[in-house]
């Protein structure tokens, strides 16, 4: 089973598929523009939809999702943690 | 999916058009009308009204958009003929005089002088003339280019961006070679992607106007913004669904218009095409809105790419909803008439996805109701630009 999907291999997050992540659990993750496969344990519950690091990402850096700047981080996020309003905000507006 | 000989079953109306459906409508141009419309409505089955709240004292711009909005709506191929009603008689013809233009049938109601009254009662033997002269059309064979196909996502979530807008992508992308009418539009919800759209462009003048586009309703946010748009964009269902920028939404959006058709033009709100391929319509993100619009463009049939389950539908508009969310196809599935949630378990490919949603594009083209027309949904929304005088 896919657990979550990436776009490419550059973005630093990837999409929880599936319904009920829990924290600790491990994830098989595809990348789809490559279709290349990865692994990484989950950090927190992620529901369905929402977006987990799969790269250790600074504060203040640059959140990468289809290859493309989605915004910048407000927090720290390790690698499995849940990327969401409460670490990641919009460049824009 | 071979869309080489690829053809449908529509009705050809008086200016060559070619529509899905066959409405008769009750066009009410204000508010004032609405009640005399759904009277008509009522009285006479195969009719529909399209109730609105707006046409009273509305001034330059805006007002020229509302007559665009309704004059396109009622010129649609998808409607056979149309009673027009107004609270005055002068604006009742001046609408019926602009769907006229299209060769179909029209008739003007003004209120003033006669009363709801006399008005149902007019109005009423007219559409029944009408009805029964549409209901003996019947549907020919054309061929694929007579099909004009829109787009506009909603209630997105990021399986959107992974699997129901890339089905899009691929269908615009096999439909764009075959000289298909093409249209995509949300010009907020481009932004963090407005790049990749500017790249898109055919040339430097469609570039330009694009830009313009873009940057005129950047000034719309800036100018009437509180803080930011955190609340409004994206959505509070867009971040319920993992959606937490706009920028994130916007390149999901984008995989709508596909990896290989160009943006040949730009079109103001509710502006009709004047030739083949992938139109930009400067639009409101407001689902009901942005389909209302495309409808009065003269589209005939519409693609709802969502992720959450927005159960939007068009009165004359067939509005066929896709979804890759597994939950939302479980949870919402009487709205779904395309369910790609197999794209996110590589159970189903990219092109297997866009395949099934052309095929059920021919379906509907052909006269199958979608989810949104059995359901009853006729959102018809009317954008304004500002107050009115």
């Amino acid at each position: 089973m896919i657990h979550f999907v990436v776009h490419d291999e550059n973005d630093s997050v990837g999409v929880v598929v599936v319904e009920g992540i829990k924290a600790g659990q491990k994830l098989n993750g595809w990348i789809m523009d490559q279709d290349k496969s990865l692994e990484v344990t989950a950090k927190s519950d992620i529901p369905i939809g929402h977006k987990l690091a799969i790269k250790p990402i600074a504060n203040g850096a640059t959140i990468i999702k289809y290859s493309t700047d989605i915004g910048k981080a407000i927090a720290p996020i390790g690698v499995g943690e849940h990327a969401h309003v409460q670490n990641l905000r919009t460049k824009r507006w | 999916m071979d869309l080489a000989k690829a053809s449908f079953w529509g009705y050809r109306r008086e200016n060559g058009r070619v529509g899905v459906r066959n409405h008769v409508l009750i066009l009410p141009v204000d508010d004032l009308s609405n009640a005399a419309a759904m009277a008509v409505e009522n009285n006479i089955k195969g009719t529909m009204a399209l109730p609105h709240p707006y046409g009273r004292l509305q001034f330059g711009a805006d007002l020229e958009l509302h007559f665009r909005t309704l004059i396109g709506t009622g010129s649609n191929p998808n409607v056979a003929a149309v009673v027009v009603i107004c609270i005055e008689e002068g604006w009742a013809k001046k609408v019926a005089d602009g769907i006229a233009a299209t060769g179909k049938p029209v008739a003007s109601f003004g209120i003033e002088q006669h009363g709801d009254h006399d008005t149902i009662l007019r109005a009423s033997k007219k559409a029944k003339e009408f009805v029964q002269w549409a209901s003996e059309l019947r549907r020919e064979e054309r061929p694929l280019k007579d099909l004009w196909v829109s787009t506009k996502c909603g209630e997105s979530d990021t399986t959107s961006g992974c699997g129901s807008n890339p089905t899009v992508g691929d269908a615009f992308d096999k439909l764009y070679p075959h000289g298909v009418t093409l249209v995509f539009g949300e010009t907020t919800e481009l932004t963090g992607g407005e790049h990749l759209v500017a790249a898109r462009c055919r040339n430097d003048a469609v570039r330009k106007k694009f830009q313009f586009v873009f940057d005129r309703y950047q000034q719309v946010i800036e100018a009437h913004k509180t803080s930011d748009l955190r609340d409004s964009q994206p959505t509070k269902g867009n971040i319920e669904g993992g959606l937490t920028t706009i920028e994130e939404k916007a390149l999901g959006n984008i995989q709508k218009i596909g990896r290989k058709c160009m943006v040949d033009g730009v079109l103001d709100k509710a502006e009709m095409p004047t030739g083949p391929g992938l139109w930009f319509m400067d639009s409101s993100s407001a689902a009901a809105e942005m389909v209302t619009l495309v409808a009065a463009a003269g589209y005939t049939v519409h693609f709802f790419p969502t992720g959450q389950g927005n159960v939007i539908g068009n009165p004359i508009l067939p509005v066929i909803k896709l979804s890759a969310n597994p939950r939302t196809v479980r949870t919402m599935s009487e709205h779904i008439d395309v369910d790609v949630s197999g794209l996110l378990q590589r159970q189903m490919s990219p092109d297997e996805a866009g395949d099934k949603l052309l095929e059920c594009m021919f379906r509907t083209a052909n006269g199958r109701l979608t989810a949104a027309e059995a359901l009853g949904h006729r959102e018809f929304v009317l954008t304004r630009l500002y107050e009115s005088a």
